[in-house]
């Protein structure tokens, strides 16, 4: 399962790595985002920064849509998704190489969306180990649950105004836990509930959804 | 046409409603007169329900608004359980599919009336239609989720490849429910707390509280089970005309390839 999980997630990235979708039409839109949030919210009054990490997760979010989309996109044509069902390659291994594939895109684009936040809306770094143990945990289930209704999606004629809305709401919690805890971070005071909390509740969400995908993948690659 | 010859009778595809025997049985019958009995006793206490001293009248909605709830909760479970039924190959039945369809539109209805009953309630009580607690953000999800999932069973796909993938969101989804049903505990909330653990029965105020939700309770139960068993119906008589109108289609294709 690992072997096949590494082959998958080796030939993901070496697409990527030619193609550079990711790095020149994702990466280009998450900043995008960040600027029209800087347009939408008036800039003068230190409302971006107080926002800033509820806007970079949303921001990373959107990107993750449409990385889990492109992750989908490279098995659809040219009878690709039958090469793959008939490589007699583990479904999980499938499941964990693509998903895999996707975080460290996601990783990357989040360290540079980090800069991005800093330069952009004046944020001071801070609380540095908390940030980075909470975007690993975050993408962890960002990529599990994104290539699962991926795949779910995939196929279907309709795929691309269905995803939004069968991944969203279930990122939903992801989004909301992240932002917490990255506010705890940036400000060094835990408001309420502590940051602690909030990664135990990404964590379990990444691992709910990896166990999900590795068990429920191979039926519906079957069925793709 | 006329001049074509007929197509023997034996070739007709039979007629699905009538394949399908008349408008729902005995039972089915006596499912919904129980349903909208329990209704209307529901109306009934709740409207005897005396006023509160910090709510006023507004408290009687707890007459409709736990139940709503419930049945909400009931119908994605049964969603949940007839998906598992469906991915299990030994108990692989496209009955299993319709259930789990079906339930789920029911109980999409009845979460969208929990939040509009709440925000009824909420504007007296909380003084705003909507606040950003984990209980209403969590319902609003699961309203969306379940949104989601009556979409992609939109989509037309073959009928057993539509039920697996809507198998599996389903099982994803019904995750939410013992979250927002626990919410109310782990989060500092505006939403009072699970309400019959709260409620004693030996206060005779509370307990004619506590028998208006219990009937309440029972009628939106009878009345999801009702719509439930009657969409399932919907639901076949509509494969059963696809079919139907797949098989007219061929003996008119047959009949034009034999002029």
């Amino acid at each position: 399962m690992w072997r096949d999980a590494l082959l998958v997630a080796g030939k993901d990235l070496r697409i990527e790595g030619r193609s550079r979708v990711a790095l020149n039409q994702v990466l280009p839109f998450a900043v995008l985002v960040l600027v029209l949030f800087a347009f939408a919210l008036d800039p003068d009054r230190g409302v971006l920064e107080r926002a800033a990490a509820g806007l970079y997760w949303v921001a990373v979010l959107f990107s993750a849509l449409l990385a889990v989309q492109r992750s989908q996109a490279v098995e659809s044509g040219d009878g690709t998704a039958d090469a793959l069902r008939l490589s007699g390659l583990d479904p999980a291994g499938v499941f964990l190489g693509k998903a895999g594939a996707v975080a460290l895109q996601l990783l990357v684009l989040e360290a540079l969306l980090g800069v991005g936040v800093v330069v952009l809306y004046g944020v001071a770094p801070a609380g540095l180990g908390l940030l980075v143990v909470t975007a690993l945990a975050a993408t962890a289930g960002l990529a599990a649950a994104g290539t699962l209704y991926g795949v779910i999606a995939a196929g279907l004629r309709v795929r691309e105004t269905l995803l939004p809305l069968l991944l969203l709401p279930v990122l939903a919690p992801v989004l909301i836990a992240a932002t917490r805890a990255s506010e705890t971070a940036l400000s060094g005071v835990s408001s309420g509930v502590p940051a602690g909390s909030w990664l135990a509740l990404l964590v379990t969400f990444a691992m709910v959804y990896l166990g999900f995908g590795v068990v429920a993948f191979g039926p519906l690659l079957e069925d793709a | 046409m006329t001049t074509t010859a007929p197509v023997e009778a034996t070739t007709d595809p039979p007629d699905p409603v009538a394949a399908q025997g008349p408008l729902g049985s005995a039972l089915t019958l006596a499912l919904g007169i129980a349903a909208l009995l329990a209704l209307a006793a529901t109306y009934a206490l709740g409207l005897a329900l005396p006023d509160t001293v910090e709510q006023g009248g507004y408290a009687r909605l707890i007459a409709i608004h736990p139940g709503l709830a419930w049945a909400s909760y009931v119908a994605f479970g049964v969603t949940a359980l007839a998906s598992a039924a469906w991915l299990v190959p030994r108990t692989r039945r496209i009955s299993w599919d319709h259930l789990a369809g079906a339930s789920a539109e029911v109980g999409v209805v009845f979460t969208g009336l929990t939040l509009l009953t709440g925000s009824i309630w909420g504007r007296p009580t909380w003084g705003v239609w909507w606040v950003w607690d984990a209980r209403l953000t969590l319902s609003a999800l699961m309203l969306a989720i379940y949104l989601g999932y009556l979409a992609l069973r939109r989509v037309p796909s073959d009928p057993e490849v539509r039920a697996s993938r809507a198998a599996v969101v389903a099982l994803g989804a019904v995750l939410i429910i013992p979250i927002n049903h626990f919410a109310v505990q782990w989060w500092r909330t505006l939403h009072q707390g699970r309400s019959l653990a709260q409620l004693t029965p030996e206060n005779d105020l509370d307990a004619s509280f506590i028998g208006a939700m219990a009937v309440g309770f029972l009628a939106m139960t009878l009345v999801y089970a009702w719509l439930t068993v009657h969409r399932v119906r919907v639901a076949r008589l509509e494969d059963a005309d696809a079919e139907a109108s797949l098989q007219v289609a061929i003996v008119e294709r047959r009949a034009e390839a034999a002029r």
